[in-house]
């Protein structure tokens, strides 16, 4: 069962808010105010909302099934794990940017220090920050095993 | 200053404190703000704010990650003066400045009495027994419309096979006796009339269209629609007519009474255009009075051409603002033909009026109520029209001593936004809700998820009609028709001897 966040922008109200429960869910503290004035960690959020008003749209990982960043990565940093998550590994990243560039959603984005990251579903938590947090459940975490559902 | 502008003397209506230990700079708040208060400054790294143009909503409080925000009302004052009061100083002043009618939205503001909150409910102790509403069957179950004068039945040889011989009129059936007040399309977005048309279908109950007709692909819900009847005339076709549970004819509203409306040319977008039946970015003017009807007479030929056009199928409401000669009026409206007839009191609301009109015209739901029904049943014609009112309900005790006071059933207006989102900071004239109820911006509009929106609507239905129950039981009664026009379960406290005679109540103790 392949698990995957699929945004819905008629309902997106364009807050940002997934994009600051992004960074919380990967910080170390996981608490909003300590990750923001506190852990100076580097930490990027994986999700980035597009605006072009009235429109805007959540731009998200679709953990493909036949990913081309994964194809495209020179340093085997882009894997696939056995749930079929896409997932980015930073000690194998040589950061040639191959994934960003060959991502056709633009998914994968580069921080302000020119770090890649991705989003990985949040793996160790119980469910998606961004999901969670979504004050107009403009996004929605579906479970799907059919193959290629999400194009 | 520019030529022909005044300086503003106006203060600011609320205060907004940043607590710097929690901002983490996200700016929610000022991508929430349609009223652009929030802004960010790169050179300081800081939040700022513009706190004249905050209109009190809270949704920037509600929406900030940190909860780094309050905003609360300006403590500022001028000299205290019980007659010159802050908000009479600054009305003045706003009209010093600009010359014109200050509009606001949602119901009157100003402390009324109300009564609901000086009448309380009976309940039963020895000598009768309460029931268990998680044990016992109870019933809110409503019919809207016309009850026959007396029922005839008639027995085909066995007890088992009996037929009513009475024609009977049409009515409604309702699982709860709450409904949607009428609010239009274009008045409110497409995602919270979408709301309320979904959770009156899913709790079987109804909404009321408003006169800006019901779009085609919402017609679906057209069994769970009252449809009005307005003086624009907006949307009405016999296809709007016939789809619909009940058809209102409006001829006043309690927030203005004897005033129209008016949906400014920019808020006419297509959508609206089509199913308002009008050109695109034109005014839709409701005028004050329906200009068919100067009378009695000219209200019971509208009546009787909208049962006609609709083959005699459908209740047909009227609908009418509180004023003082209330209880007249309804008698005639009831002898014009009208099935139901919706009473709006001094509270109700609207997504624009004058100021002045929706502060000072109107008498309370309470008086209006009581005395229609005691009139009604004085000439011995209360069974000919259900009693709908509106204005003001605010839980669920207040609807239980509406239908012990006589009503049908209650319509619930600014409950029903409330329970959407909307925090009463009165700014639906203004066209920009930061809750995208009262708007037409599509990105505002959006922030309405009509699922969500349903839910909580649904929930609102659900958890006031157990608490209805829970007060049937407590006073020995398992069905609502059973408390309907019962004020022997009422007492008022702390009311004159003239007000507990119209709402026709003892007094506590009595």
């Amino acid at each position: 069962m392949m698990r995957r966040v699929v945004a819905k922008p008629e309902v997106c109200v364009g807050c940002h808010l997934c994009e600051i429960w992004c960074v919380v869910a990967h910080s170390t503290s996981k608490d909003v105010i300590k990750a923001f004035l506190y852990e100076r960690d580097g930490n990027h959020p994986r999700i980035t909302v597009e605006e072009n008003l009235p429109e805007t749209l959540a731009i998200n990982c679709r953990h493909c099934d036949e990913p081309e960043c994964m194809a495209s990565c020179i340093s085997g940093a882009i894997y696939k794990d056995e749930e079929g998550r896409v997932l980015h590994n930073p000690e194998k990243c040589v950061k040639c940017y191959s994934c960003v560039m060959s991502c056709p959603y633009g998914a994968i984005v580069i921080s302000e220090n020119g770090d890649i990251f991705k989003c990985d579903l949040c793996k160790d938590l119980e469910y998606p920050y961004c999901v969670r947090f979504c004050p107009n459940d403009a996004l929605e975490l579906v479970e799907d095993s059919e193959k290629g559902v999400l194009g | 200053m520019l030529e022909g502008e005044i300086h503003s003397h106006l203060l600011p209506d609320f205060i907004i404190e940043r607590r710097e230990d929690r901002c983490i700079r996200c700016r929610v708040c000022e991508r929430q703000c349609g009223f652009n208060v929030h802004w960010y400054d790169e050179e300081t790294d800081s939040m700022k704010e513009d706190e004249m143009k905050c209109v009190g909503c809270q949704r920037c409080v509600v929406m900030c990650p940190t909860k780094a925000l309050i905003v609360k009302p300006y403590p500022g004052d001028y000299r205290a003066n019980a007659n010159w009061t802050k908000e009479r100083i600054l009305d003045l002043k706003k009209q010093a400045e600009t010359g014109g009618v200050l509009l606001t939205g949602t119901g009157n503001d100003k402390p009324f009495r109300i009564y609901w909150d000086h009448i309380v409910l009976n309940a039963s102790q020895v000598t009768n027994p309460s029931i268990d509403p998680l044990r016992e069957p109870m019933e809110l179950r409503t019919f809207l419309g016309r009850k026959p004068d007396k029922l005839e039945i008639e027995f085909n040889g066995d007890l088992d096979d009996v037929e009513i011989k009475t024609e009977l009129s049409p009515n409604v059936m309702i699982e709860t006796p709450i409904v949607f007040s009428a609010m239009s399309y274009g008045a409110i977005s497409y995602q919270a009339f979408k709301a309320l048309a979904m959770a009156a279908n899913e709790y079987g109950t109804l909404f009321n269209t408003g006169e800006g007709g019901l779009p085609r692909e919402l017609r679906k819900y057209g069994k769970n629609a009252i449809v009005q009847c307005a003086s624009g005339r907006f949307g009405v076709d016999p296809e709007y007519l016939n789809c619909a549970a009940v058809i209102e004819i409006k001829i006043g509203q309690g927030a203005k009474p004897g005033i129209g409306g008016h949906l400014p040319g920019e808020k006419v977008t297509e959508p609206i255009s089509i199913t308002r039946m009008i050109p695109e970015g034109t005014d839709a003017l409701s005028p004050a009075p329906q200009h068919d009807i100067y009378s009695i007479e000219d209200l019971s030929m509208l009546i009787y051409a909208l049962k006609e056009a609709t083959d005699y199928e459908k209740p047909v409401c009227v609908k009418i603002a509180a004023v003082h000669n209330a209880a007249a009026i309804a008698s005639g409206m009831v002898r014009a033909g009208a099935d139901i007839i919706a009473l709006d009191g001094l509270r109700g609301g609207t997504g624009a009026a004058p100021k002045i009109i929706r502060d000072n015209v109107g008498i309370p739901i309470e008086m209006a109520l009581a005395s229609v029904d005691q009139r009604l049943r004085e000439e011995g014609i209360r069974n000919k029209a259900s009693i709908l009112v509106a204005g003001g309900f605010r839980c669920s005790a207040d609807i239980v001593k509406a239908i012990a006071l006589g009503a049908d059933a209650v319509y619930i207006g600014t409950a029903a936004l409330v329970a959407m989102g909307c925090t009463l900071c009165q700014k639906c004239h203004t066209g920009i809700c930061n809750w995208g109820i009262c708007t037409q911006d599509p990105n505002l509009a959006k922030r309405l998820n009509p699922e969500i929106a349903k839910k909580r609507l649904v929930n609102l239905l659900r958890a006031w009609s157990l608490e209805i129950k829970e007060m049937l039981g407590g006073m020995g009664i398992n069905a609502i028709e059973s408390l309907r026009g019962n004020r022997e379960h009422l007492r008022g406290v702390g009311l004159e001897d003239w007000e507990l005679e119209v709402l026709g109540i003892k007094g506590a103790g009595e």
